[in-house]
């Protein structure tokens, strides 16, 4: 049975340290809705969408309140547009984006994700007419986002696409600059990007997919850190236990979660990503987890390291925790969404070579950055091309969400909102990338053996 | 159905009454009660069944909400699953 001292633990967690499901996400394959009509296929893919995910907000609301843990999220991820939309032939897809926009809005969830091109190794035409929608569609939807995936360990990195990608930020970028170039932030490019991964602005629903499917991510950074202050000064084996025993009970609250949600809405159970995932609160922080760990502060010399084990020994916790785990299932350390990291980039501690590091050891990569509006899309393109070769040559998932805001130089800061966050103008090194960029083609895939 | 209720807040006369009355009304059975008092705060654990009540739970939750509110202690009801899968491998 029970003990009072077990449910005081599980509510303390909840209350105190903001233990919470970051979000259901439900994966809808829009395959079956391919038409060589626009619009017959935009009202196909509103149909399928509201139809499939009626009730997903209501029953997240009602798990939420029967089992007392707050689920933040409810979103939807979709099959890539581009390869649903390839035989209607069309021009510009970003009618596709404001029906996504308008579905989402329909059912009540946040964030749609799925207008996404897979191009690690080249893009059809399908693919370029999605690349060149991106700015616009970003610009005139409000819950829509949008992922690239340009490089894979097994195919290298498709360096036109990261040429091109450069210039699609700085264009999103542009189009928003009303709203300090949030389009932006709801645009992600990945390397060996997951197909089952719940979390924004990088979801989108695989082709090895069902035709529906219930993932879920779990969060947790607050409970961690809380963890972790009972341990003070002992050794990496009490620390990194502590960390495994925190991540499993998370990881199982989880699972609980994603298997109600899915008999309640008869969708099968996909997996759960058992990423640690900061927000702006205080509090829930993963630099905070850092810090405790006995960093002054988070980028000093050791995070790195601290990173590592913590990444891996939330893998190791989760694990055992649920029958399936995928998506990206590590910690993110974005800086806008993560008080910590936002304190540090202002008290000079953390750049973004730093950053980048850490990205080779962490779940996914340089996320939520602002930069100088000023940046060139060529020297966007070369921190893309840094961390798709990361996460190429390591077998790793590797992202970039990255913000240059338009009008806005070093010394500046931004306010997104929301989970998004604010950040400080981070800056980038000046030296130029030009020619290297601008060469075109391919990277080929790395040699698997004779790892150094 | 099970269902776990804790009650926390600063001791008074009729806590556990209330919590029971209502409890008695909605047909709810208790199962188990666990409780101390740590410097003037009481602190109650219930481990309640709720499979022969006809009310819905989420509104059954929200008399116990509003029960605490009136009585100035924090009534919670939650589904034993949670703690179940939190702590039990």
């Amino acid at each position: 049975m029970i003990t009072r001292l077990e449910v005081q633990e599980t509510n303390r967690m909840i209350e105190k340290a903001k233990l919470d499901v970051r979000t259901i996400t439900l994966g809808i394959s829009l395959l079956d809705c391919a038409d060589n009509n626009i619009d017959a296929l935009n009202k196909k893919i509103y149909d399928k969408i509201t139809k499939t995910a009626e009730h997903l907000v209501k029953v997240g609301e009602d798990i939420e309140k029967e089992f007392g843990i707050p689920i933040v999220n409810k979103r939807i991820s979709v099959t890539p547009i581009s390869i649903v939309a390839a035989s209607t032939k069309a021009d510009s897809y970003v009618s596709i984006a404001h029906t996504l926009d308008k579905a989402a809005k329909a059912v009540g969830v946040n964030f749609i994700g799925g207008f996404s091109a897979l191009v690690h190794k080249g893009c059809n035409s399908s693919d370029n007419v999605l690349i060149q929608s991106i700015p616009q569609a970003l610009a005139e939807t409000e819950r829509v986002c949008s992922s690239v995936n340009l490089g894979s360990t097994k195919s290298g990195i498709n360096m036109d696409a990261v040429k091109q990608m450069g210039q699609v930020i700085k264009d999103t970028a542009i189009n928003t600059k009303e709203k300090d170039s949030i389009g932006c932030a709801k645009l992600v490019v990945f390397c060996n990007s997951p197909e089952d991964n719940p979390f924004m602005a990088g979801a989108f629903h695989g082709v090895g997919e069902k035709d529906a499917v219930i993932n879920v991510g779990v969060s947790g950074p607050g409970v961690v850190k809380k963890a972790l202050e009972e341990v003070k000064g002992k050794d990496f084996e009490t620390l990194c236990e502590t960390v495994k025993r925190t991540a499993f009970k998370i990881t199982r609250v989880g699972q609980l979660v994603a298997r109600e949600a899915s008999e309640r809405l008869n969708i099968p159970f996909g997996i759960i990503d058992l990423s640690l995932a900061p927000t702006p609160a205080i509090g829930d922080s993963i630099a905070e987890i850092l810090e405790e760990m006995g960093l002054e502060s988070v980028g000093a010399p050791g995070t790195t390291a601290a990173l590592a084990l913590l990444n891996d020994n939330v893998k190791k916790g989760g694990v055992m925790a649920s029958s399936y785990v995928g998506g990206l299932s590590g910690a993110f350390i974005p800086v806008s969404e993560d008080q910590g990291m936002i304190k540090a980039v202002e008290r000079g501690a953390i750049n973004l070579e730093k950053l980048e590091a850490m990205t080779c050891v962490c779940s996914v990569g340089l996320d939520m950055i602002a930069i100088p509006g000023d940046t060139t899309a060529e020297t966007i393109s070369g921190i893309i091309a840094d961390e798709m070769a990361i996460g190429m040559v390591n077998g790793k998932t590797t992202a970039v969400r990255i913000i240059p805001v338009i009008g806005k130089n070093v010394g500046d800061t931004v306010e997104f909102g929301g989970l998004l966050g604010y950040a400080p103008i981070m800056s980038v090194n000046s030296f130029s990338c030009k020619d290297f960029i601008r060469r075109g083609g391919r990277i080929p895939a790395p040699i698997h053996s004779f790892k150094n | 159905m099970k269902g776990i209720i804790t009650v926390v807040g600063k001791d008074r006369v009729g806590i556990i009454a209330k919590v029971c009355t209502l409890l008695s009304e909605k047909n709810i059975n208790i199962l188990d009660i666990s409780q101390t008092i740590v410097q003037g705060y009481f602190n109650m654990m219930m481990i309640v069944d709720l499979s022969n009540t006809t009310d819905d739970f989420g509104k059954i939750e929200d008399k116990l909400v509003e029960l605490g509110k009136s009585i100035g202690v924090v009534i919670k009801l939650q589904r034993e699953e949670i703690f179940n899968s939190m702590h039990r491998i």
